[in-house]
């Protein structure tokens, strides 16, 4: 589904994001990468959304090369992924309910789909209460779900979570991993960074360790071993 | 349509949820509307002054005591075709001498002596006033030129007071066009500093959703999906900001009108209701384009994700 081909990211000669990596990420998977900070993780992600550009290299969403596409194809593609940040990038003068609204509208859904649509969404989430609610009346787990509502919504085919639980108590971070799980288990393609051992070992899936901008490891059923 | 209309929405939404930043962009940009609303009433100041000044100025064509009238006739027809001529008015020889005893009804010295005379000393004149101060000098040519003598009338005129005149014809000349020129410089600077003070003020108010617009971005919505709200949210700020500045120039315009209309020449509250159509147009359409293109110009950058 996905595929880095000797991808490297050079800001500068002393600073080395991403130094040739070369990683495939079949559909279905749920993978977590791993890594300290500044080992590169949130680089390939943002790689993946054309976000950032490569020095060398290519990235390929399926068959296509996502630093090639077109504005227009650049903004489809993105409605096929769902993405879930650390800080959660929320919009904070809409509302749980526009929030989740927008994305939907990014996409093309109607005024009714979207009616149908949202409450449920945040019904899942655990959030129907808060409907109404801006961001900044949550806390962070709330808004942290309320960002994997999001970036369901539209049922991609991938979602990217860059440390979603960076910011989290350990049970919100635990219900956070849950969902991803069962997101994973519906059949979408998860992509996990993080630096809690703790979430990967309970989810017990294939980890790709980095550092210094390198892949070092790739186990499939792997643990933290950093 | 759909798409429109969540933009239109989105961008209202935004407006009522901006705050403070809401209520600094449209100050920020009432002062530029006033200011260029102040701009126009200024220039009508100008204009009608200037205008004042304007007709003070004419061009007499004295004419012989014996002058056959016919010839002064054919000669204002010929003037009142010519292009740079707005009004020639011919006072005969008769009409002349009843000015002057008017004028001189309480000077009996003058008109003892007029009296002791017994014709008419005073030749009749042309009085001409032409559409712009700069073209006397070339009516004044042309009744020394050929056409002039071509017509016969050189033999029939005294003296044509121009030249005497000339001096401060020229001087006003120069004072007008140097006015009109210095205020249309004025004019632009002011406005230019206008638009970029309102530029920045727009550019900051949407720095500060710069994340958002990156947000936005990622999660799929297109260039015009994400810029929409933004241009709808300058519209906006153009439209209010056009009613603030119409309701404080209301009792502006009227207390210049009550207090100021001698100084001023006209009357402002008048001058402004009676143009409030186009004021206002000029007004709204200077708002939501300045509006509009601080915002496209300010978000451009933030939308390269």
């Amino acid at each position: 589904m996905i595929y880095f081909n000797n991808v490297s990211k050079v800001y500068n000669k002393d600073s080395v994001a991403l130094d040739d990596v070369t990683l495939t990420i079949k559909a279905g998977e749920f993978v977590s990468i791993v890594g300290h900070s500044g080992a590169g993780k949130t680089t390939l992600l943002k790689m993946i959304l054309a976000e950032d550009v490569p020095t060398n290299g290519t990235v390929f969403f399926e068959s296509q090369n996502v630093h090639k596409l077109k504005n227009k194809d650049l903004t489809k593609l993105r409605c096929r992924i769902g993405t879930v940040f650390q800080d959660f990038k929320l919009l904070s003068n809409k509302t749980a309910y526009e929030n989740i609204a927008f994305a939907m509208e990014a996409v093309g859904k109607t005024d009714e789909e979207i009616a149908g649509d949202v409450p449920h969404v945040l019904e899942l989430v655990d959030l129907g209460s808060k409907i109404f609610h801006f961001p900044h009346q949550m806390s962070g787990g709330e808004q942290q779900r309320l960002a994997i509502a999001r970036a369901i919504i539209n049922q991609p085919e991938l979602i990217i979570a860059d440390e979603p639980t960076g910011n989290l108590d350990p049970i919100n971070t635990y219900e956070i991993v849950q969902i991803l799980k069962k997101i994973n288990d519906l059949g979408t393609t998860v992509i996990l960074t993080t630096h809690n051992r703790g979430v990967i070992d309970s989810v017990g899936k294939r980890v790709v360790t980095m550092e210094k901008g390198k892949v070092i490891r790739d186990d499939k059923e792997g643990k933290y071993v950093i | 349509m759909i798409g429109f209309k969540r933009i239109l929405k989105a961008g209202f939404i935004n407006f009522k949820r901006g705050g403070l930043v809401s209520y600094a962009s449209v100050l920020v940009m009432t002062i530029t509307l006033s200011v260029i609303t102040a701009l126009i009433l200024l220039q009508a100041v100008l204009h009608f002054s200037l205008d004042q000044i304007k007709n003070k100025v004419d061009v007499t064509i004295y004419f012989n005591v014996n002058a056959d009238e016919d010839k002064i006739t054919a000669l204002k027809s010929y003037l009142e075709k010519m292009p740079e001529v707005a009004e020639v008015s011919y006072t005969s020889s008769a009409q002349a001498l009843k000015i002057f005893r008017d004028r001189h009804s309480a000077d009996y010295p003058t008109i003892q002596a007029l009296d002791e005379i017994g014709q008419n000393p005073l030749g009749a004149y042309l009085n001409i006033k032409a559409k712009e101060v700069s073209q006397y000098e070339s009516i004044a040519n042309f009744l020394k030129s050929d056409n002039a003598l071509v017509l016969g009338s050189a033999s029939i005129i005294d003296k044509v007071n121009y030249y005497q005149n000339k001096l401060v014809i020229d001087r006003l000349n120069n004072i007008i066009s140097g006015a009109q020129k210095l205020g249309f410089l004025i004019t632009i600077i002011l406005v230019i500093i206008s638009i970029i003070i309102t530029f920045n003020t727009i550019r900051l108010a949407i720095f500060i959703s710069k994340e958002e617009i990156g947000v936005m971005r990622l999660v799929g919505a297109s260039k015009m999906r994400t810029r929409g709200p933004f241009l709808v949210e300058g519209a906006v700020y153009g439209c209010i900001a056009t009613f603030v500045t119409f309701l404080l120039f209301w009792p502006i315009t009227a207390w210049l009108g009550h207090n100021m209309t001698p100084l001023l020449g006209t009357n402002m509250y008048d001058y402004y209701f009676s143009n409030i159509l186009q004021i206002l147009a000029i007004v709204l359409l200077s708002g939501i384009t300045i509006g509009i293109l601080s915002s496209l110009l300010a978000i451009r950058k933030y939308l390269n994700i």
